[in-house]
């Protein structure tokens, strides 16, 4: 066993860090307050590589293992959620999908673009399929050798920024042998006439990262915009949310973390009755629970990397380690705000935010109820 | 323009700093190290240089092992080579020694160059004595605590902060300058930095490669204590009515602190 980060990665943990806390965080609130997606912090994030992480070199990537990616998303996290949302997006559910399931063409198209200053969408949930991802009603016919779509998507991540390419879109093509529905994801581009995607405002978490509703009206796509094969969409969808979980993960393991560290700081500060409030047992004791559950989170999220860095199945790990870091955020804001009392309830106080931003976790890339359904479906395994 | 930069792993100043009882030495053990934030600035203002004028930028530490990873951090900003001087000695408190190995790493080792860039101190030790003992000992101008650093030619200038005024000195090159807080912003390594820096190897030179032997180069300082500053005392209080406190104050000024 060994524990040790390597090299590059403490390097690249310190350089985030520091990059957060020096461009990010003087502009955390303001963003938030008018939910204002940050098109200035989003190219500095692309200069530095956070889009090109796992990406190999031949696409313009870093070719860096899992672990690495999860570090970034992970100390973005620390200082802001919204940030991190956009890379952990950007890079699980934007540029992922179609390195692994492109064609060449299609790589060679996108991918040098992802990695250096463009986004793109993953359009799975709508308003009729959430949890259930079957549930799909977005229809993709064929007409003339085309496929024309039509549907509409929702809550989709980076769909609606100006620097956005365009959305993979899961649609119905067909039905299979089974009797059961064929779902196919099509590489859908922004301005494809018939294709509209809108900002979602007045959102309660992620305020600066951007959420989108999508419609499509009779837009017209071609063979070559499919990704992958014809009846592979719920498949390609499924393994890009294991990925992802590991990112939805490490923003429960940051988020965590900054809103403990605040609360550690607040409570030395802090005085009543003649001391710090920290110097309370009943203070003391939260703060260690925190520290030990954020611990525990870590390793679990460290673990499934492994896993996954080593080419071993992760998929069980991943859910627990989204399912568990997302609830050990729970519990922690919960506890950070109680620690800052009445102050913990205003924004100018960070904790207000941790603890807003939490809640996606809880719902997003999988509810925690869907995590403990997959987890349990795994324990026969 | 060849640049030499010289670094030092120390703990982050964030760290609690703890001292081992009864021993001269701080615990090592559970602190995070970092490239010293001055020498930061040095690297900075090299690959500055370089972008500007070209040349080459190589950071040289002397450290145990350790100190391979703040090299590779240098590598990943952009430095193109780095070297460890490898030297097992503890922590030694004595800046001439480490002078010395410098000195000799300047003779023997270093072929041409033009400009030796150091941070004015490193946190820890906060010694400030390196650079301008490296200085002295290879007889070359130096420029030390500089927030501004300019390149002409074969001379340099740099502007330094004095009491009440900043001050302007120039001199001939090679030279040695110290960094100062505030001489640039340094910038963040970038995945392709640590990719490039990862693929980098780092030589180790030992001691006696340079030609030092052991006896020549025993520390000449023995740190015989170390104690953690005293727990800050509570402030004292005054009361009364505000003529009364006035007084007080004043007396307290004039007859106990003396400042006024
Ligand atoms: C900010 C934000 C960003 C998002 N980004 C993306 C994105 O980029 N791409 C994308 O495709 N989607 C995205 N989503 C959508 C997200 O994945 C869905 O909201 C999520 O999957 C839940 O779906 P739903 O909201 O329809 O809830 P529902 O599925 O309607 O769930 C409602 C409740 O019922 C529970 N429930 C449902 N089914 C079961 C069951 N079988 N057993 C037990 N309980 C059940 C759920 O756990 C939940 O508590 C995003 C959402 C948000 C808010």
């Amino acid at each position: 066993m060994d524990f040790n980060l390597s090299e590059e990665q403490i390097i690249l943990q310190q350089s985030v860090r520091n990059f957060a806390e020096k461009e990010i965080l003087p502009k955390r609130e303001e963003l938030d307050e008018k939910e204002e997606f940050s098109y200035e912090i989003t190219q500095k994030m692309f200069d530095l590589g956070f889009f090109a992480i796992v990406i190999p070199e031949e696409y313009g990537g870093m070719g860096m293992d899992y672990l690495s990616y999860i570090l970034v998303v992970e100390e973005l996290a620390r200082v802001d959620a919204c940030q991190a949302a956009t890379v952990a997006a950007g890079n699980s559910l934007g540029s992922a999908p179609v390195y692994y399931y492109g064609n060449e063409k299609q790589r060679k198209e996108f991918l040098p673009e992802l990695v250096s200053g463009k986004l793109f969408g993953f359009g799975l949930t709508e308003p009729n399929a959430g949890s259930d991802a079957g549930g799909t009603q977005t229809t993709a016919v064929q007409k003339d050798g085309k496929w024309i779509l039509n549907g509409s998507k929702i809550f989709i991540t980076n769909a609606s920024t100006e620097i956005t390419l365009g959305s993979i879109i899961q649609a119905v093509t067909g039905e299979r042998e089974d009797g059961k529905k064929e779902y196919t994801c099509f590489l859908v581009r922004q301005n494809t006439p018939g294709y509209k995607a809108v900002p979602m405002h007045k959102k309660m978490t992620w305020r600066s990262s951007n959420t989108s509703e999508i419609y499509l009206e009779d837009v017209e796509v071609t063979d070559d915009d499919m990704l992958g094969k014809r009846g592979e969409g719920f498949h390609q969808m499924l393994e890009s949310l294991d990925n992802g979980r590991l990112a939805i993960a490490a923003m429960g393991v940051g988020g965590a973390q900054g809103a403990f560290e605040a609360a550690l700081k607040y409570s030395q500060e802090r005085k009543q009755f003649g001391r710090p409030i920290g110097k309370f047992q009943v203070i003391a004791f939260k703060l260690a629970d925190m520290a030990t559950e954020i611990e525990a989170a870590r390793n679990l999220l460290y673990k499934a990397c492994w896993l996954k860095d080593n080419g071993k199945s992760f998929g069980k790990e991943a859910a627990m380690a989204k399912l568990y870091s997302s609830e050990v955020m729970k519990r922690v804001t919960h506890e950070a705000v109680q620690i800052y009392g009445g102050y913990g309830l205003m924004e100018e106080y960070p904790v207000a935010k941790f603890y807003r931003d939490q809640r996606l976790l809880e719902i997003g890339e999988g509810t925690s109820e869907i995590q403990r359904l997959v987890i349990a479906r795994k324990l026969g395994d | 323009m060849n640049i030499f930069v010289f670094v030092k792993r120390v703990p982050d100043t964030e760290s609690k700093i703890k001292i081992a009882h009864n021993e001269a030495r701080i615990i090592e053990e559970g602190l995070n190290f970092v490239l010293n934030p001055y020498d930061e600035y040095a690297v900075e203002e090299a690959l500055q240089i370089r972008e500007a004028k070209g040349g080459t930028v190589t950071v040289v530490s002397v450290g145990s092992d350790a100190a391979t990873t703040i090299l590779k951090k240098c590598l990943a900003m952009g430095a193109d080579e780095a070297v460890l001087i490898k030297d097992d000695n503890p922590e030694s408190y004595d800046g001439l020694r480490t002078a010395r190995i410098i000195v000799q790493f300047l003779k023997n080792k270093a072929g041409d160059y033009d400009l030796l860039l150091f941070g004015k101190q490193s946190v820890g030790a906060d010694n400030a004595q390196i650079p301008a003992m490296v200085a002295e000992l290879m007889d070359l101008p130096q420029g030390n605590v500089v927030t501004s650093l300019e390149i002409e030619g074969s001379k340099g200038s740099v502007l330094r902060e004095i009491e009440g005024a900043s001050e302007k000195i120039s001199f001939p090159l090679p030279a040695v300058v110290s960094a100062q807080k505030g001489l640039n912003e340094p910038r963040y390594e970038t995945l392709k930095g640590i990719m490039a820096a990862k693929k980098k190897e780092i030589p180790v030179i030992s001691l006696e490669e340079l030609g030092l032997d052991k006896e020549a180069i025993k520390p000449q300082i023995s740190v015989l204590k170390m104690e953690s500053p005293p727990e800050r005392q509570a402030g004292r209080k005054i009361e009364g009515e505000p003529q009364d406190l006035a007084k007080q104050l004043v007396q307290f000024l004039h007859e106990e602190a003396k400042v006024i």
